[in-house]
């Protein structure tokens, strides 16, 4: 077939109604007697939100890609494009569709988007499991020192070295006594609020993190694997069963792989909605089947781990990249990337910028070249930049000055956050930094499993600090509580949830100590978020008479007439901030 | 009290006799029945695996997805990610929560919704996001809302006539 129609059907493209973009073409196709000679191929999201994106590829016209189609624009692209050949201008995807793929280094995302994930056909034209066939010809000890020379860490968070994790499962030995049994676990358990990336891996080219599984269990002698995949994405978990029983089929999984004397299979497990259990000995527990709690380390589970034996863990991305490597060698890899930190990451960008999605670039390119570069820069330039919070609830804030910081895990530390999954969601002035942080521990405060007392009932103590300041019951030693509790969880706590869930504070009390005296001396909160002390008026100075407050209330409490100023009442007003969120000129406070 | 269990439901139970690492697969396909794990599934789970049925009820509260009540018609699921809570993820539960008079975890009345907060549903671009039943609607303002509990009211009120 020498037309393709590529159509972005991912979560995020299907809520935006993908679907039915679709369904109309098949229909428009077989209408007007095209569908011979098309192919539609239905393809995880590309990483940029443009419901629906639309790519057509024919010999005559090439590639174009289209944006924002909707379902009634279907038939006439496929009578423009299709038929009379001329591409329908007004859809074509813009600059800001060029500028977020410029700059861009697509490993690990480079099928997503561009194949069929349901069709395992597609991901071998693609190279698919064309690493699985290589492997055979070495011995599993080239195959560890292949990895550890490609200076691929864990994408996870804590970057650990991939290859020394793989070297250290293969040394170790099973209890004397017992079954000389081995497990490979991939840890899709992507709980980080503003990370997406393993969510689209998975659907949008799922069979890559099983080869790489499969590569993991030759290389450690592992031969049975577990997905740990959260419940919260069943578009991902439908599309790995399809994927795990394709594989079989073709003989990529199960007895003798490709008819060697290999074999590995691949079980599937759903979490249950616990953060908690992205931490590895908690996850582990989870599919024992009991509650996600994590035990200390050592012993670290590459020697004792699931059911008691040695177990390899490794996360969605860093199993999506293997494949790669074992291609394209390390050299390549490590060609990529800055000094310490190789490869690219992928990450998450979200927020008040404006090209949101998955962004994947070298190591070492600058927070700045990023939001900049790809992300377009802010989306409400007025509102102006103030902070990224890099790392999910065991990151920090970081702040103008910051965005200069090469993204490597070691300079990322060095700020007081961390890499984390690579969620990154870009602040303006509209966002309070208090609040952040007293959100994020609110969501670490719920999330902690309650074994180990600093994470338990210090971070609680923080919380409740944290709310009084936003509540406007703020004291000048709340600053320093925090600081000195804060560095205690930090040294004391059991996992890396409590070890890490303290950064957020951390981070902006170290860089928006500003907000914090506004918030405790001056009662005010200049974001015009914290509800304690908001005091729903109408500034005069800053008010311009439009009446978009008027429109945005959802039960009339403001009273506004043409070229007069706007103004709240009170006995009405429900408190819900739709006025506040919407003046373009942050006039009510 | 087992009795009130229906066939396919003490069937999958007895399935999973004796096996290790059954427990919450199976809890979780007992609420994909039910909506909710009734404490009858407990107590026969608790007979079939011989465990007691303090540690089920372990599992069933510690992890969010499990429910010990029955739940209404359409479950909305609020973002409160970190994406979510920065385009104003926290005004739409609250409104939510006025508007339908219940607070996060409880149900209404009339068992038409139940409502709930989720920390992060990975749609971070479309923020912020809520998802009634299966259906996820991304960059929610309030009107919006109004106009989704209507559509789902009136989606029910229909199907009842």
């Amino acid at each position: 077939m020498d037309i393709k129609i590529l159509i972005c059907m991912g979560t995020s493209g299907i809520s935006a109604g993908a679907e039915e973009v679709a369904r109309n073409f098949e229909s428009e196709l077989k209408q007007r007697k095209l569908a011979g000679k098309c192919r539609v191929i239905k393809t995880g999201d590309r990483g940029l939100f443009r419901d629906t994106l639309v790519d057509i590829i024919t010999p005559e016209l090439g590639r174009i890609t289209y944006e924002y189609v909707k379902p009634g624009d279907v038939a006439g692209i496929v009578e423009k494009h299709l038929l009379e050949g001329k591409p329908v201008k007004e859809l074509q995807a813009g600059e800001d569709y060029k500028q977020f793929f410029s700059g861009q280094n697509r490993i690990v995302l480079s099928n997503c988007g561009e194949i069929d994930p349901e069709d395992i056909d597609d991901y071998t034209a693609h190279n698919g499991y064309n690493a699985l066939k290589k492997i055979f010809n070495m011995t599993p000890e080239d195959m560890i020192e292949e990895i550890k020379k490609s200076g691929l860490k864990g994408r996870g968070g804590a970057g650990f070295l991939t290859g020394l994790k793989w070297e250290f499962c293969r040394k170790a030995r099973c209890p004397q006594g017992t079954d000389d049994v081995k497990y490979v676990i991939c840890n899709a358990d992507e709980g980080d609020p503003g990370a997406f990336m393993d969510r689209s891996i998975l659907e949008g080219d799922p069979h890559s993190a099983i080869e790489g599984m499969i590569i993991a269990g030759y290389a450690t002698g592992a031969n049975e694997g577990y997905v740990y995949c959260r419940a919260e994405y069943p578009l991902a978990i439908k599309r790995l069963i399809r994927t795990i029983s394709q594989a079989r089929k073709k003989g990529f999984l199960g007895k003798s792989i490709l008819g060697s004397s290999f074999s590995f299979d691949i079980n599937i497990k759903q979490g249950a909605g616990a953060f908690v259990c992205g931490e590895e000995t908690a996850l582990i527990a989870s599919i024992e089947g009991h509650r996600g709690i994590p035990m200390p380390r050592p012993p670290f589970p590459a020697q004792k781990g699931l059911w008691g034996k040695p177990t390899l863990i490794n996360n969605v991305e860093t199993l999506a990249n293997v494949r790669h490597i074992i291609l394209k060698g390390a050299q390549w890899f490590s060609s990529i990337g800055s000094e310490k930190s190789k490869g690219t990451k992928v990450f998450a960008l979200a927020g008040k910028v404006k090209n949101t999605g998955l962004v994947e670039v070298p190591m070492g390119t600058t927070i700045r070249q990023l939001i900049y570069g790809p992300g377009g820069g802010m989306a409400d330039k007025k509102a102006g930049f103030k902070g990224v919070q890099i790392g999910g609830p065991s990151g920090g804030c970081l702040s103008e000055e910051l965005l200069d910081t090469p993204i490597d895990y070691e300079s990322i530390t060095g700020t007081g956050a961390i890499m984390g999954s690579g969620g990154m969601v870009v602040m303006d002035a509209r966002t309070c930094m208090v609040d952040m942080a007293r959100f994020f521990l609110d969501f670490t405060v719920t999330e902690s499993c309650g074994k180990c007392v600093p994470c338990r009932v210090g971070l609680k103590r923080m919380l409740e600090v944290l709310e009084d300041i936003t509540g406007g019951r703020g004291k000048e030693e709340h600053i320093d509580f925090l600081q000195e509790m804060g560095t205690n969880i930090k040294d004391t706590a059991l996992c890396g949830l409590g070890n890490t869930a303290p950064n957020p504070v951390l981070t902006t009390l170290r860089y928006f100590s500003d907000e914090y005296q506004a918030h405790i001396k001056d009662r005010a909160c200049t974001s015009h978020v914290c509800l304690g002390l908001l005091k729903f008026e109408v500034m005069k100075d800053k008010c311009v008479k439009c009446g978009i407050c008027y429109k945005a209330c959802p039960v009339g409490a403001v009273d506004w007439k043409k070229k007069e100023y706007a103004k709240i009442n009170k006995d009405k007003c429900i408190q819900c901030k739709a006025c506040i969120n919407a003046c373009p000129f942050m006039a009510i406070e | 009290m087992a009795a009130r269990l229906n066939p396919t439901a003490k069937k999958l139970i007895r399935q999973s006799r004796n096996k290790k690492d059954a427990l919450i697969p199976l809890l979780q396909d007992i609420q994909a029945i039910y909506g909710y794990v009734p404490s009858e599934a407990v107590d026969l789970i608790a007979k079939e695996l011989s465990i007691f049925p303090v540690e089920i009820y372990g599992i069933l509260t510690f992890y969010t997805q499990f429910y010990l009540t029955a739940r209404g018609r359409y479950t909305i699921k609020v973002c409160q990610g970190t994406a979510c809570h920065v385009m104003g993820g926290k005004e739409i539960l609250d409104y939510l929560s006025d508007k339908l008079g219940i607070r996060k975890g409880e149900t209404t009345p009339d068992g038409m919704f139940s409502l709930e907060r989720v920390a992060c549903l990975g749609c971070c671009g479309m923020a912020p996001v809520i998802v009634v039943g299966s259906d996820f609607y991304g960059r929610c303002s309030i009107q919006k809302i109004d106009e989704l509990l209507d559509k789902y009211r009136s989606k029910r009120a229909k199907k009842v006539k």
